[in-house]
Parts: structure tokens; C-alpha cells; sequence
């Protein structure tokens, strides 16, 4: 009898294993599981975050939504997974997520060493070095022999070590592993500068007793396009998160907002007719319903409406859109032509 | 007229010490001055006390802060900002819990404290216990997950806090009490494979730290599953978790093996007792008894070690904390954070403790003659 049952619970498990390896793509994955799974920060303000009730709330967060709302016009039907820096990749590849939103920086190696895909861009950060005002600095190239409070093991650090090294000019690394820690440190100024990207040092400002006592320097040291990820070999998810981004920046240069898409629906723009899917087609050719587009601005938004809401100027985070302005209004925000 | 006769019309002069050896003068002096070097030592401490408490008192209570929600009040008050606990203390405690469901995992909690406190007492440790403990699991598994009697199903992955780490405190060190005692038995075992086997685990598993069991747990396990396939992180983590302990409640155990005498072995043969009973009966039952302390230091050790999830991203109590402070309106106030937790796991371990000299005590009463 017992024999009966291990041979049994063998079977059981070849099966599953050999129907769960038969499933086509990620999509229909998604679809037969009911929700999709989010790999996200977690202590990142403004991109993802609990708030104090336990409800998700974030860029990165509202990014995701958006995804889930392409595939099931219901923002509510995702799992999200806090992920740390060392855990974010193998996740992804271990297909323990479908999709990663967590402020991950596109770069070469990561797409081709590590078998992913980054999708449009969700948020163009980059380092930048923030300072009290007292100090009278007006540009980074001042900073020779400055004492610089960084994270260690970061891109940061080294981007900063690059920095340095490139314009000739000493500098004494403070590395604090503790985030909480370091701010306080820079407070206390036990350092002259403090350095990471311009997001996190807004949110550092933010906190500072006087927060009109700091100012950050202009130069902005590295790039760091932050998107969401998929993994290599499903094209038709790649473009299915690719364009969901994307439709959140076309739609806000469409004019389209979550409060008068409905009498959008009514436009005679072309653009507009084909976007929302009163003019059908682009929907299906995605693998989602026409109304996709729709569904997405109707629920999270579009993209400025999500900035403003996360990180613009009324947050605590308080950024200005620069760079993630629309590339009709001198930013890099520019989705191409949805037809 | 005898003696004693004579003693009692005449009682002798009582002579009393001298007043600066009894009372609290004598106490004082016998204990904080006695010698120029420790007079000195008591002063130096008064001294500290003075610089230290009357601060720390003035911070944590007169200059404090403790609305709720008042975040701008804490950064102009010269004291600790409790608001930042008490704003935020159904997220520190439940994390990710639904909101209007929080009363489910409390309910549990208390459950669980309930019957912690009634199998400590020694005069429940019957069968029935077993039961209790049954029923008790199942229940608070039911209020957990939910998904019958019309309460709305909650999954897994949404539990964090402090039924997190007590759900990987208390499973974590009962499981792996019983599967250090089996590996110390099998490292003493006369079976060469038993034996080795036992040694190259409990070598290999003390080898490593345990967050670089943590991280295989969560990033490298994952890797070699079939497609499709995932463990849920909560029970990976507790593997890992039970897997480690284990290890090191082996070789205490094994120390208490060692300890008892050959006669003890001997005496159970000569019974035509196997080895079962040999064990059950006669070594196991004094054995543990002697390793009573360095248990429940491994046990104590392995309830704070259990905060080492954090790097792995499960929300346990230090994660929701640390996920609080990295808000922009609380950032500054992490000191009072900490104290809290501080407390809370105190409370943990203090109670382990007090409990395992209470029942040295009492398990202790043969040998007192």
C-alpha cells in the first residue's frame, strides 16, 4: 500500500513538473495563475513602499498596476515580492517573478550576461552629490579632498571613485552600510557631501532639520535609466510590458488623463481613436484586449498623473520632472508611434 | 538547679554589632566600600549613572513626543519621537497583514502565548498536551489563512511582523530541537554510515554562517527547481532556519551524552533494556537535563538570529521597522525603533531564560540532598 502511494505521489510530481514545463508564455502563465507576480524594492519612498496599512504605494508600484491592468483590466490582481539588490535577478531567472519594477538600472552585462530584457524606461535618475549651503560650493568640481558619505558596494561608491579619479581630485569615502545611518551622519556633518542618485538625495533633503540649508550640485555623474525587466526568450511579454510603459507616457501626450479618458473616448484625433481602441486592432495584436490602453489610464493614470502622484513637487520626495518630462517639453520621455 | 536552669534567669548581655556592620550602613559599606579600590569603582559608577540616567529619562519621557501622527511636533521636540511607534505600530506588528483582518493574527498570537504559558507548567505535560497543541495549531492556522468559516483567505506571503518571526521563532526551535537530539544520537552511534553522515552534516552546517544559509535558501535553491515551480520563501527561510539550529543543539546534547556516566549504559543492559528504551528511559532523560543551559542559550541565540531574514526580504518584525524608518517622515527617528524591538525581543529572551533556571530548579529536585 505504501508503495501504491510513493509510485503514486512520483507521478504526480513528473506530471506537474512536465505540464508546468508545456505552458506556452509568460501571458498565458499569467492568465491560467490568476495574478501577476511583482518583484519590488520595498524601502525605496515614492517608488515602492508599504504604507502604514500594508497597501503598496510607488512609481514602481503603479508601473505595475499598469501591467496588471493590460492583462486583466483589474489592478488588484498582483502579488507583489520585495526583493533585496543580490536576490532582484536570480528571481527573475528562477521565474519566481514575471515582471521586476524595482528602480533596476539598465546596463549591457545585465541584459546579456544575465538573460534579461529591460523594457522603456520608467524613471531617467542619475548620482549627484548634495552639500549644506554653508559650505559655498557651487559646482562637484570644488569638492578636491571633500569627505564624501556613500553606500558601500554600490554602483554609487564607484561611480563616485570614477568621478574623482577622472577630474584629478582626492576624496576620503565615509561608508556607512545603513541608509538611516548615513543621512544622519551627513546631518551631523561628520562628512561635506553626501552622494547617491538624485531621487534618494531629494528624499535625504527632505528630512534634514533645515532642509533649505542643503542644495544640490548641477552635475549629475552617471546615468541611470531605471525600467522594469523581463526575462530573455518571451518576446510577446517583453512587448507587453514595453508598451504598457509606454502607453502610460503616449497617453499623457495625448492629453489623456484618468479623469477625462471617458470623454476622450468620444475624440475625433485618430491617434486618440486608435490609442483608446475605438479604433480596434492594437489591443489584439498585443495578445490583450482592445480597451487595454483604456483600462490602464482609467485605473493608475497616466505617466505624469503617476509621477505627480509618487515624486513630484507636492511629495515629500518634491522632484521637479526634468529629465522625465515629456521630449516635447525638454525631457527623454518619448513613446513611439502607437499604430 | 541545672545549667540551662541558670542561663535563663541570667540571659547573657546581648552584644550588638557595631551599627556600621548591619542595616543598610553595613550593607553599603560591605558591598560598595569595602576597600579603597572598590570605593573607588562605586564612585566612578555613581558618577556615570548621573551623566547617563537623568538624560536618558529627560529624552525618553519628559521631552517626548507621543501622539499619534505628529511628525512635525517631533522634529522641534528636544525628545524621542514614540509618535513614529505609535503611528505606525499596526504596520511594525502585522506588516502586510490586510488591515481589517488584523484582529486574526492577534487572536493567534495570544493563542500561541496562552499555550506556551500552559505546556510550562509541568503538571500539564500529560498526553492531552499533544492534543492541545493540535487543536491549538489548527486553529491558529485556520485564523492565519483563512479561506473556510467565511473568513477571506489570506496568503502567506502576505504575513510579516511579529507572527512572522514567533512563527519562525517557535517552529524553528521545535523542530529542530528533536533533529539535533536524533543527530547527536547518530553521531554517537556504533554505525560507521550513520555516524559519518551525521558528522559531515553537522560539520558542514556549522561551517557556513547562517545567512549564507539564507541566501542558498533564496537565491540558489530556486535555481535548481523544475519550472514552474516555487517554494514559498516563509518555509524556505524556516528550513534553513530548523536546518542550522539543529546543528548546534547536536553537538550540546552530544556534550550531555558524553556526560553521563558508562555505569548509566551499563546498568540499562544489564535491565535487557535495547537501545530504544536504553535512551528513552535512561541516558536521553539525564542527558538533557544536564544540557539544560547551553540549550536554551542556543535556543535564545537562534530566536534573535531569526531577524537575520531581513537580508532576504521577508518582512518580519525588523524588515516592517526598517520599511517604516525609510519613509521620508520618519526617517530620523530610528533610535526609538530600535528601542522598541529591543524590548520586544528582550521580553523573548528574558522569559526564555527565566523559564529554563525555573526549570532546572525543578527537574533539579533529586539531586538536592
Amino acid at each position: 500500500m505504501r508503495h501504491v502511494k510513493i509510485i503514486a505521489l512520483m507521478v504526480a510530481v513528473v506530471f506537474i513538473a512536465m505540464t508546468t514545463a508545456a505552458v506556452a508564455g509568460t501571458l498565458q502563465e499569467v492568465r491560467q495563475r490568476g495574478y501577476l507576480k511583482v518583484g519590488v524594492n520595498g524601502s525605496v519612498f515614492g517608488f515602492s513602499m508599504p504604507d502604514k496599512k500594508g497597501v503598496w504605494k510607488g512609481l514602481d508600484v503603479d508601473t505595475a498596476k499598469a501591467i496588471a491592468v493590460a492583462v486583466f483590466g483589474d489592478a488588484s490582481k498582483i502579488k507583489y515580492i520585495a526583493l533585496t539588490a543580490v536576490q532582484r535577478l536570480p528571481a527573475l531567472q528562477s521565474k519566481e517573478i514575471d515582471v521586476l519594477c524595482r528602480n533596476t538600472t539598465q546596463t549591457l552585462t545585465r541584459e546579456t550576461v544575465n538573460g534579461l530584457n529591460f523594457c522603456h524606461v520608467n524613471f531617467y535618475d542619475g548620482q549627484g552629490f548634495l552639500v549644506p549651503k554653508k559650505l559655498g560650493i557651487k559646482s562637484a568640481k570644488e569638492l578636491n579632498g571633500a569627505t564624501v558619505c556613500v553606500l558601500p558596494g554600490t554602483t554609487t561608491e564607484m561611480n563616485a571613485a570614477d568621478f574623482f579619479r577622472k577630474n584629478g581630485m582626492k576624496w576620503k569615502p565615509v561608508v556607512i552600510e545603513q541608509s538611516a545611518e548615513l543621512n544622519k551622519a551627513f546631518f551631523a556633518g561628520r562628512c561635506d557631501v553626501i552622494t547617491s542618485d538624485s531621487s534618494q538625495l531629494a528624499a535625504i533633503r527632505s528630512i534634514a532639520p533645515n532642509p533649505k540649508d542643503y542644495v544640490l550640485l548641477p552635475e549629475i555623474i552617471s546615468k541611470e535609466p531605471l525600467a522594469p525587466v523581463v526575462r530573455h526568450g518571451d518576446d510577446q511579454w517583453y512587448d507587453i510590458v514595453n508598451w504598457t510603459v509606454m502607453a502610460l507616457i503616449q497617453a499623457e501626450e495625448l492629453g489623456i488623463t484618468s479623469k477625462n479618458v471617458d470623454k476622450m473616448l468620444q475624440s475625433s484625433d485618430p491617434r486618440v481613436k486608435r490609442f483608446l481602441g475605438v479604433t480596434p486592432g492594437l489591443g489584439k495584436d498585443l495578445g490583450l484586449d482592445d480597451k487595454w490602453a483604456y483600462n490602464i489610464i482609467k485605473a493608475v493614470g497616466n505617466y505624469g498623473e503617476i509621477f505627480e502622484r509618487n515624486v513630484g513637487v507636492n511629495t515629500p520626495l518634491g522632484l521637479k520632472r526634468g529629465l522625465n518630462a515629456l521630449w516635447t517639453k525638454g525631457g527623454l520621455m518619448y513613446a513611439a508611434p502607437f499604430r | 538547679m541545672n545549667e540551662s536552669d541558670l542561663l535563663r534567669e541570667n540571659p547573657a548581655e546581648v552584644v550588638k554589632p557595631p551599627p556600621t556592620s548591619v542595616g543598610v550602613l553595613g550593607w553599603v559599606k560591605s558591598n560598595l566600600f569595602n576597600g579603597y579600590f572598590n570605593s573607588f569603582l562605586t564612585l566612578i559608577t555613581l558618577f556615570i549613572l548621573y551623566k547617563t540616567v537623568p538624560p536618558f529619562i529627560r529624552w525618553a519621557f519628559i521631552d517626548s513626543v507621543w501622539c499619534p501622527d505628529c511628525a512635525e511636533a517631533c522634529k522641534k521636540a528636544a525628545g524621542a519621537c514614540w509618535s513614529v511607534i505609535i503611528s505606525n505600530i499596526r504596520f511594525i506588528i502585522f506588516g502586510f497583514y490586510p488591515y481589517d483582518e488584523q484582529w486574526r493574527p492577534l487572536i493567534a498570537m495570544l493563542l500561541l502565548f496562552g499555550l506556551i504559558y500552559y505546556s510550562s507548567k509541568n503538571k500539564n505535560w500529560k498526553k492531552s498536551l499533544i492534543y492541545v497543541w493540535v487543536v491549538g495549531l489548527f486553529v491558529m492556522g485556520t485564523l492565519m489563512k483563512g479561506g473556510i468559516f467565511s473568513l477571506p483567505s489570506v496568503e502567506s506571503t502576505k504575513w510579516g511582523g511579529l507572527p512572522l518571526t514567533l512563527l519562525l521563532s517557535v517552529f524553528g526551535l521545535t523542530a529542530a530541537y528533536p533533529l539535533g537530539v536524533i543527530l547527536a544520537l547518530g553521531r554517537r552511534s556504533k554505525m560507521p554510515g550513520i555516524r559519518w553522515l551525521s558528522i559531515l552534516y553537522i560539520e558542514l552546517i556549522r561551517g557556513v554562517p547562517l545567512i549564507s544559509l539564507l541566501f542558498m535558501a533564496s537565491i540558489i535553491f530556486p535555481l535548481f527547481l523544475p519550472e514552474g515551480i516555487t517554494i514559498n520563501k516563509i518555509l524556505r527561510a524556516q528550513v534553513a532556519i530548523i536546518l542550522f539550529t539543529a546543528a548546534y543543539i547536536a553537538e550540546v546534547v552530544r556534550g550531555g551524552l558524553q556526560g553521563i556516566p558508562k555505569g548509566q549504559y551499563e546498568a540499562a543492559e544489564s535491565l535487557g533494556l535495547n537501545y530504544v528504551l536504553t535512551m528513552r528511559l535512561v541516558i536521553l532523560p539525564q542527558a538533557l537535563k544536564i544540557v539544560i543551559p547551553p540549550t536554551v542559550s542556543i535556543l535564545i541565540s537562534a530566536f534573535k538570529d531569526t531577524s537575520l531574514v531581513v537580508i532576504i526580504a521577508l518582512w518580519d518584525l525588523m524588515k516592517t521597522t526598517q520599511s517604516v524608518l525609510s519613509h521620508p517622515k520618519w526617517m530620523g527617528f530610528s533610535p526609538e525603533a530600535y528601542i522598541f524591538l529591543a524590548i520586544l525581543y528582550f521580553l523573548g529572551c528574558f522569559s526564555m531564560s527565566n523559564y529554563s533556571r525555573k526549570l532546572e530548579r525543578e527537574l533539579g529536585q533529586g539531586e538536592l540532598r
